[in-house]
């Protein structure tokens, strides 16, 4: 019996046990609160939909031997850059976000390259190099958007200002384009499906990328530079490829999560969304060496599942607190602490 | 007689988990005597010298048998504290010096001369200032003894290789009650001018009664030095001779050992190898593999033979496969079938049909997370885009043919495992090499390299290996060459061999030429 168990918790992996425990009880909690689960449950799969894609930004960049890309907010700001323009631009609804999301995939792919390049020359660090790569492009990024010369109304500052509003609303552009396309009532549930289905198509892409020659390559380049050198694979080129695909997803999942939230934040709101993702990829089940989709899929509904539902159940509990905030500071990086120490991660592998 | 020797060690077995090492190794050194420690690598003169340091790791694994005595007293060794407190010192291979250090400090680190303060009267003996002066005299008398000529108060960091080996030394003898001196393979690293001082230097010290182990291969400097030697084969002791009543040849004899057992039964020859039809041809090849630098090798490899290179470690030997496979940086040329490679691409030799055992399985030649499929084929996708469906815009793994492929494989090459998918990181070394073995060939080679086929695989799948390399060259044809620590290995399947010493071809011999032959070609003479 014993054996069993420890032999469970190794399978599912102890982050993954303990989460997902905490997660059904905050659940338990909710509905002994009484609170409204319908709304709840909308919530969870908005913001599953919401964070997916930044989620996904994840698996290439550890895949490729970078490690996990604290820098996404490289690319978040790329992707605001790129939702920007498509609004300058005066696209409005669904072509706007076909248009943001377009110009988010170039532009951080293209900064993202170079990201790469650059990691190549700090091999062994990266995860301390990305992490301020990641603060300091918030920073220069703030620059421009105090100075950038934007021309239409909703983006720059209302009474004659120059530079970019700390929110930008999405109503007259691509607010709710995904979320609203084939909406599904279940009870007071409200399923976006159109937002989780773009989620999904990322993922579909990333996984056909990875089952092809030059993703196994990138994979390979990753687990064992030696090995794939010896195989006549280059190497730095596979970790360039593997960070400008991280940044581009960060890019397209900004526009995705802005057009659920209805706002585009700008300025500081992207600091910490790098670590958010980081978490959530590790409690999927995801090490510094190896991350999987299914890592992705999991991870997400564990950490923004559990924030969702610990919020109000929070607020019942101890009034007037910050308390689930705080919940979220330890859960998130207790979680980081915990990958970074154990270099296998969360599940057991044959070894 | 007996108490005549400085070091005795008598009956010395040792084994790691189920494999002995060492079987009853006797090792005596007289007072003031140079004394040669003799062996190819593996032959476990590394063990022996631990057991008489005291290393943990010695410590660790069950420790060992027999009895150690020190001018005759016996004594117990558990530590390297104790060994040095015995006055056993040790030359390391790599320096251990530090940079930023000078010279006197470093020869006086950890056992400097201080004088008290009130700072140390009142929170202890760390506080005590350095005597810099008597410490300066200290190194000074050392560096004299052993003729180096160089300031004491220059920086360690910068200087030359052959400076630091000199101060490495001082280091030793300054300590007080020094009695037994290890040096290990101390001119690997020095000119040929550096080496001849070390040894004017090995002599001055053992002129002043301490004894000296010398651990090499260079069977030159153990004739010019030594007074005696004891030589190691496969962790069982040969014999101990007079340097003057031996020569060479004898030496070379007893490190290789007479009896070849043929790993391989031979099998009725059907090949005809042409002599002048050459495959491969390196001329004046060189390749920058740390610690195995090759330095200029001409060498012909014939169609369809099994070449075998041997040498001793750092040779170079393992460089040669390394440099072909563009794994390091080469010159000179590389010409397969007429046609000259460019090695600075990367994939080069692969794509123009040569296949590649690394010597560093985990390391280099597997991805041990990933299935045994995945290790077989991947290769083969990579280079000759095999294994992969078309899709138009995306070449995709294919799942199927890769399964089959690897099923045939697991089967013809008799691969222990639970299935296709099983991670090659859980198969045992001999099953890891065989997947290995299975890359390169999902490639379709014409040449085969591989690089210590059998390293670290117990016997029955050593054998297993060396039959199968045997029956693709004789059932497909297939030119391989074999590159191997294990000349025994070499000699039961190849056709010639060719001895790599000092980065370059020292002779190329048939298998059934003598030990001696071989010996002398692997110790530079």
């Amino acid at each position: 019996m014993k054996e069993k168990f420890k032999r469970f918790v190794q399978v599912v992996g102890l982050p993954r046990l303990i989460i997902g425990s905490l997660f059904i009880i905050v659940l338990i909690a909710a509905s002994a609160y009484k609170l409204d689960m319908a709304a709840l449950f909308t919530n969870i799969l908005r913001r599953y939909g919401m964070w997916g894609i930044l989620v996904l930004a994840m698996v290439p960049g550890i895949q490729c031997g970078i490690g996990p890309n604290f820098g996404i907010s490289l690319g978040i700001v790329c992707g605001l850059l790129g939702a920007l323009l498509s609004i300058e631009f005066g696209f409005t609804g669904f072509m706007a976000f076909i248009f943001a999301v377009i110009f988010a995939g170039i532009i951080a792919s293209l900064v993202g390259a170079a990201y790469g390049w650059f990691l190549n020359k700090v091999k062994g660090s990266e995860m301390t190099v990305s992490t301020y790569i990641g603060f300091a492009s918030i920073a220069v990024m703030n620059i421009f958007w105090a100075s950038a010369p934007f021309q239409n109304g909703e983006i720059k500052w209302p009474i004659g200002g120059t530079g970019v509003r700390t929110t930008v609303s999405l109503e007259s552009s691509f607010k709710g384009v995904l979320d609203t396309f084939m909406e599904i009532h279940i009870g007071g549930t409200v399923v976006p499906t159109g937002l989780i289905l773009f989620f999904f198509l990322m993922c579909a892409v990333v996984w056909v990328f990875l089952n092809s020659k030059t993703g196994k390559a990138m994979k390979a380049a990753g687990a064992n530079p030696v090995f794939a050198t010896a195989s006549g694979i280059n190497v730095d080129r596979m970790r360039i490829l593997g960070t400008a695909i991280s940044t581009a997803l960060a890019g397209i999942g900004i526009v995705a999560y802005a057009s659920a939230y209805g706002f585009l934040q700008m300025y500081n709101a992207p600091m910490q969304m790098g670590f958010q993702c980081v978490a959530a990829v590790f409690i999927g089940g995801a090490s510094t060496s190896d991350a999987k989709i299914s890592h992705v899929l999991i991870g997400t509904l564990l950490f923004h599942g559990l924030l969702v539902v610990a919020l109000p159940v929070a607020n019942k509990l101890l009034a007037g607190t910050d308390l689930s905030d705080i919940m979220r500071m330890i859960v998130q990086n207790a979680i980081i602490i915990y990958a970074i120490t154990k270099s296998k991660g969360g599940s057991v592998r044959a070894e | 007689m007996n108490t005549d020797y400085r070091l005795e060690m008598i009956g010395i077995t040792k084994d790691y988990s189920e494999n002995r090492v060492l079987d009853n190794v006797e090792l005596k050194v007289g007072k003031g005597e140079i004394h040669a420690l003799m062996g190819e690598n593996g032959a476990g003169k590394s063990t022996l010298m631990n057991i008489l340091f005291g290393m943990p790791v010695i410590h660790n694994t069950g420790g060992f048998k027999g009895t150690i005595k020190i001018d005759g007293q016996e004594v117990k060794i558990d530590s390297p504290q104790k060994a040095l407190e015995l006055g056993i010192g040790m030359v390391h291979q790599e320096f251990m010096l530090i940079p930023g250090f000078t010279v006197t400090e470093n020869i006086k680190v950890g056992r400097e001369i201080t004088t008290p303060t009130v700072a140390s009267k009142i929170f202890g003996h760390s506080l005590e200032s350095l005597d810099r002066e008597a410490m300066q005299k200290d190194a000074r008398k050392a560096l004299d003894t052993i003729g180096l000529n160089i300031d004491e108060n220059d920086k360690v960091g910068g200087m030359p290789v052959g400076y630091m080996q000199f101060i490495e030394i001082a280091r030793e003898i300054d300590k007080t009650g020094i009695r037994l001196l290890i040096f290990d393979e101390p001119t690997a690293v020095l000119t040929e001018s550096e080496a001849d001082r070390l040894l004017d230097a090995m002599r001055v010290i053992a002129a002043q009664d301490i004894s000296i182990i010398f651990i090499t291969h260079r069977l030159d400097e153990v004739i010019s030095v030594t007074n005696s030697m004891t030589v190691l084969r496969d962790g069982q002791y040969v014999g101990r001779v007079e340097t003057k009543d031996t020569t060479a040849e004898t030496i070379a004899q007893m490190m290789i050992g007479r009896a070849v057992q043929k790993l391989v039964d031979k099998t009725e020859e059907t090949r005809t190898i042409n002599e002048s039809d050459v495959m491969l041809k390196l001329r004046n090849f060189e390749v920058d593999m740390p610690g195995e630098m090759v330095k200029g090798v001409d060498l012909d490899v014939r169609r369809g033979e099994i070449l075998g290179i041997g040498g001793l470690a750092g040779q170079g030997k393992i460089g040669i496969g390394g440099g072909i496979m563009g794994l390091y940086e080469t010159r000179g040329t590389v010409e397969l079938d007429g046609k000259v490679l460019d090695l600075s691409k990367l994939g080069t030799a692969l794509k123009n049909g040569i296949g590649f055992v690394s010597e560093d399985r985990k390391g280099v030649g597997l991805l041990l997370e990933e299935s045994i499929e995945e290790n077989i084929v991947f290769s083969a996708m990579q280079i000759n885009n095999g294994f992969l469906k078309n899709f138009g815009i995306t070449k995709q793994f294919d799942k199927k043919a890769t399964r089959e492929h690897a099923e045939k494989m697991i089967k013809s090459l008799d691969i222990r495992c639970t299935g296709p998918t099983q991670p090659v990181g859980a198969l045992s070394g001999g099953n890891q090499q065989k997947v290995c073995v299975a890359r390169a060939l999902a490639l379709n080679p014409k040449l085969l390299i591989v690089s210590e086929p059998t390293r670290g695989i117990d016997i029955g799948a050593k054998k297993l290996v060396l039959e199968l390399l045997a029956q693709l060259n004789k059932e497909q044809g297939m030119t391989v060459v074999i590159i191997s620590s294990e000349l025994n290995e070499l000699r039961s399947v190849a056709d010639r061999i060719a001895i790599i010493t000092e980065g370059q071809v020292a002779g190329i011999l048939s298998p059934d030429d003598s030990d001696a032959k071989f010996g002398l070609l692997m110790s530079g003479m």
